[in-house]
């Protein structure tokens, strides 16, 4: 059975360098991060995976076909994504945003079960109360949360999420790495880009990891959290730690008394 | 918190019904204003028993209210389109210079063809898409934000448009005497039922196809890159709604000339009714365009009967003031 979502050989050139180079892997259900330092092409990766951007060398394939012999109409339906920078051109309430997030499957009037998903959406990333403000007026994590909502309103089977955690707070935090795990137990699959590492060894069933355009390693969240393998990916050297039965992941400070 | 969506959705089929009674009557009221008045309600009485009256209405107000209102509401509804595929609140189709680049097609047409009268509007679709072309080119790239630049560069394309149009106009004699300041200003002095023909299915074809592309141009309002992420070709989208924009103004051009601001103040107005869901301002800115133009044509008419001041006059005088106040409080976004 062909895998939902594969990169073979997928190398991306932009801007006068290689963004990524020779990326394989296969997706399948469940909550993947991806990992890495600023620059090592995780935003690239997820617009190549997402069909926005057209790999320079080799292939991405959606459900065994290649990702861009899908109509954008027909890709909507299949995976959303969640872009790092968001703009808003014109003054819509919050709740209209998520709303739009409902295009792919309406082709007339909205639906009862559009209004239906839109309410299970801002409920789950906790954004319900915003729903009649303007989007504009919200601050950066309100924002994020709307975002997210509109993200689920698209209920599809595939999700890509380029930080999904930027402006929020350790508790929100929380709440959407814990919506994309279950997300990623009830069948989907949720690929996020990530900063916090024990935030990704806590949640993520599945960790990517990411350097200078190239795929270093991925695999099981113990045995990527290798403080070698991490240093190699960050150049800064790391400690793992063992509590009660959690790995936590902290920068070794090099000199005694930095800290 | 939980009747909201419905209460918005209410509120604006409100305003739309409201909207659509509004047009009969303010074509009423046009029909029935101007040098020589007639009382609205007698207008059918006046028709059925073919008063003095008759021929002025069928002949000279009809034709003229119902171009006013087409010519209108074509002018409100791509400013609209335009507004939501460019992204910003800050262009119109006079602002940017397409309404002069219409002026220009139809100048030259005329100049080289003075009596194929059906190529005008074309032609003026041409002028639209050769200015939108240009405008397009020049403003991409980094910097300012692209409505700001686009502005820009549209007020430096009209005086130049408008030296080409004076410097055509200057060669080759108009055969029915239009102006240069009827091109840039705008009027409906010259309405009759031809014209209205040669008018009316090309604007209302762009209006009708303008206002299937509501739900594209919402998710547009997100920025290109998500709009395809939802399932919007985006590339198609807007050179099928550029397109679009071109015959309409092209149309309503030829046909009146510049109605500068309408494009801009009635989406605004709407948006300010009833929010800035595309379906809704794009139809809601043909009725109110439609309206307030057969409104302010009357005026244009009467204020200093017999004499008659250009449209163009009257909707800058409203617009613009309006457009400053926006560009000042909204502080350059866009």
């Amino acid at each position: 059975m062909a895998s939902w979502l594969e990169a073979e050989e997928v190398s991306f050139w932009r801007g006068g360098r290689w963004l990524l180079q020779g990326v394989s892997l296969k997706l399948s259900p469940g909550f993947w991060v991806l990992l890495g330092p600023n620059g090592a092409g995780k935003s690239s990766l997820l617009r190549l995976l997402s069909g926005e951007w057209r790999a320079s060398r080799g292939e991405v394939r959606l459900e065994g076909r290649p990702i861009q012999s899908y109509p954008p109409a027909v890709l909507a339906l299949k995976r959303a994504f969640l872009p790092q920078q968001r703009s808003l051109a014109f003054p819509y309430t919050a709740r209209e945003v998520v709303a739009l997030g409902r295009l792919p499957h309406q082709k007339g009037r909205e639906h009862p079960l559009d209004r239906e998903r839109i309410a299970w959406a801002l409920a789950e990333t906790g954004a319900s109360h915003l729903a009649d403000r303007p989007y504009l007026a919200l601050s950066g994590g309100e924002r994020t949360r709307v975002d997210l909502a509109r993200i689920l309103a698209q209920d599809t089977p595939i999700l890509l999420l380029d930080e999904p955690t930027n402006h929020l707070d350790p508790r929100q935090q929380l709440e959407v790495l814990s919506l994309a795990q279950r997300l990623g137990q009830e069948g989907r699959l949720v690929l996020a880009a990530l900063h916090d590492l024990s935030l990704a060894a806590l949640f993520a069933q599945r960790l990517l990891l990411l350097k200078e355009g190239r795929l270093l390693a991925q695999g099981e969240p113990e045995e990527m959290l290798e403080p070698a393998l991490l240093e190699e990916v960050y150049g800064v050297p790391f400690e793992v730690v063992a509590h009660r039965g959690r790995r936590l992941v902290l920068p070794r400070l090099s000199r005694p008394g930095w800290s | 918190m939980r009747q909201k969506p419905f209460d918005t959705e209410r509120r604006r089929q409100g305003v739309l019904l409201a909207l659509a009674l509004l047009l009969p009557l303010c074509l009423l009221l046009g029909a029935s204003g101007g040098a020589y008045p007639i009382a609205p309600l007698e207008i059918p009485r006046v028709l059925k028993e073919g008063l003095e009256g008759a021929a002025v209405l069928l002949n000279i107000r009809f034709p003229r209210v119902l171009l006013a209102a087409v010519v209108g509401g074509t002018l409100a509804l791509t400013g609209a389109a335009l507004q939501g595929l460019l992204r910003t609140p800050l262009v119109e189709p006079g602002l940017l210079g397409l309404g002069l680049g219409a002026a220009a097609g139809a100048v030259l047409w005329l100049a080289w063809f003075p009596l194929v009268p059906w190529g005008l509007p074309l032609a003026a679709a041409l002028g639209v898409l050769g200015v939108l072309g240009l405008l397009l080119r020049l403003a991409a790239g980094e910097g300012a934000p692209a409505g700001v630049r686009l502005l820009l560069l549209g007020l430096l394309l009209s005086p130049i448009l408008s030296a080409l149009i004076g410097l055509v106009q200057f060669r080759v004699g108009d055969p029915q005497g239009r102006s240069l300041s009827f091109w840039t200003l705008g009027g409906l002095s010259g309405a009759s039922w031809e014209l209205l023909a040669l008018t009316a299915p090309l604007a209302l074809l762009s209006a009708l196809a303008l206002l299937g592309l509501g739900r594209a141009l919402n998710a547009l309002t997100l920025g290109e890159e998500e709009a395809y992420h939802l399932g919007v070709a985006v590339g198609a989208l807007k050179r099928w709604g550029l397109f679009l924009i071109a015959l309409g103004v092209g149309a309503a051009v030829a046909a009146a000339g510049n109605i500068a601001f309408v494009g801009l103040l009635v989406p605004w107005l709407l948006r300010a009714l009833g929010g800035a869901d595309h379906r809704f301002v794009l139809a809601g800115a043909w009725l109110l365009g439609a309206s307030l133009t057969v409104l302010a044509d009357l005026l244009a008419r009467t204020l200093f009967a017999p004499a008659e001041l250009p449209l163009g006059l009257l909707t800058t005088l409203l617009g613009g003031p309006l457009f400053l106040f926006l560009l000042v409080r909204e502080g350059w976004r866009g």
